[in-house]
C-alpha cells in the first residue's frame, strides 16, 4: 500500500517564537547531544582501563580543537538539560504552570546554564594554568 | 531523580582532581567508593538516555519496520556501550 506524503499545516512558519517551545526542543536536542556524549564517555573509560598509551591517545583527542569544542558544547548541554530537567520535575509535582513562573524559570534555565558553563570553563582553565 | 546527585558527584569529582593524567585518574577511580558510584552513574545515565532517545525515535520515525529496527538497534548499542563502560570501570577497580 503506497504511502502518500500527507500535507502538514504550517507551524514553524506561522507561530511566533516563544521561550517555552524553544526550550522544549532545546531540552530534546541537548538530550540527544548528551547521548552522543555517553559514547565519548564510554571511549574515555575504556581507554583508561586499556592503559597509559590508550589513555594518552584519548586525552589528545579530547584536547584537540574539535575535542575541546565538543566538550564545551557537551558541558552546556549537560547544564541546560539538568536545569530544565529540574524545571520538569517541578511541573511533575504540579508547580509552576502559570505564565510568569514558566517564563521566569525558563530564562533561569537558559541563562543559568550559560553562566555555569562559563564558570566551568574558567575553573578548568584556571586548573590547567596552575 | 538519582541522576541529579550522581552526575553532579561524578563531574565535580573529575573537576576537583589536581590533574587529569593517567595515574591520578586511575588511582581515583580505583577507590571503592569512586568505582561504585561511577558504575551506578553510568548505569542510571545509560538507562535515562535510552528512555529519552527511544521517545525521540518513536516521534520521528514513522515507517513501522524502520521504527522497530531502530529501536532494537538502539537497545543493542546502549547495552553495548553501557556494558563496556561498566566493564572498564570494574577493570580499573579490581586491578588488571
Amino acid at each position: 500500500m503506497p504511502v502518500r506524503a500527507r500535507p502538514l499545516s504550517p507551524h514553524l512558519q506561522v507561530y511566533r517564537w516563544q521561550i517555552g517551545s524553544t526550550l522544549s526542543i532545546l531540552h530534546r536536542a541537548t538530550g540527544v547531544a548528551l547521548a552522543l556524549g555517553l559514547v565519548a564517555l564510554s571511549y574515555w573509560l575504556i581507554s583508561l582501563a586499556g592503559g597509559d598509551e590508550t589513555y594518552g591517545a584519548a586525552m589528545r583527542v579530547f584536547s584537540s580543537p574539535v575535542g575541546l569544542l565538543f566538550l564545551l558544547g557537551w558541558t552546556f548541554s549537560f547544564l541546560f538539560h539538568l536545569l530544565n530537567g529540574v524545571r520538569h520535575l517541578f511541573w511533575d509535582a504540579g508547580y509552576g504552570f502559570e505564565r510568569t513562573p514558566r517564563q521566569v524559570s525558563g530564562w533561569f534555565a537558559v541563562l543559568g546554564a550559560l553562566g555555569l558553563t562559563v564558570c566551568v570553563c574558567l575553573a578548568v582553565w584556571h586548573g590547567v594554568r596552575t | 531523580m538519582a541522576l541529579i546527585p550522581l552526575t553532579l558527584w561524578f563531574f565535580f569529582s573529575l573537576l576537583a582532581l589536581p590533574a587529569l593524567d593517567y595515574e591520578t585518574v586511575r588511582t581515583w577511580l580505583a577507590l571503592p567508593i569512586s568505582s561504585f558510584l561511577a558504575v551506578l552513574s553510568v548505569a542510571v545515565l545509560t538507562y535515562h538516555s535510552y528512555l529519552g532517545t527511544t521517545v525521540v525515535i518513536e516521534d520521528y520515525v514513522h515507517a513501522a519496520g524502520l521504527k522497530v529496527l531502530s529501536l532494537m538497534l538502539l537497545r543493542f548499542l546502549y547495552v553495548l556501550f553501557g556494558g563496556a563502560s561498566i566493564f572498564a570501570i570494574l577493570r580499573v577497580a579490581f586491578g588488571s
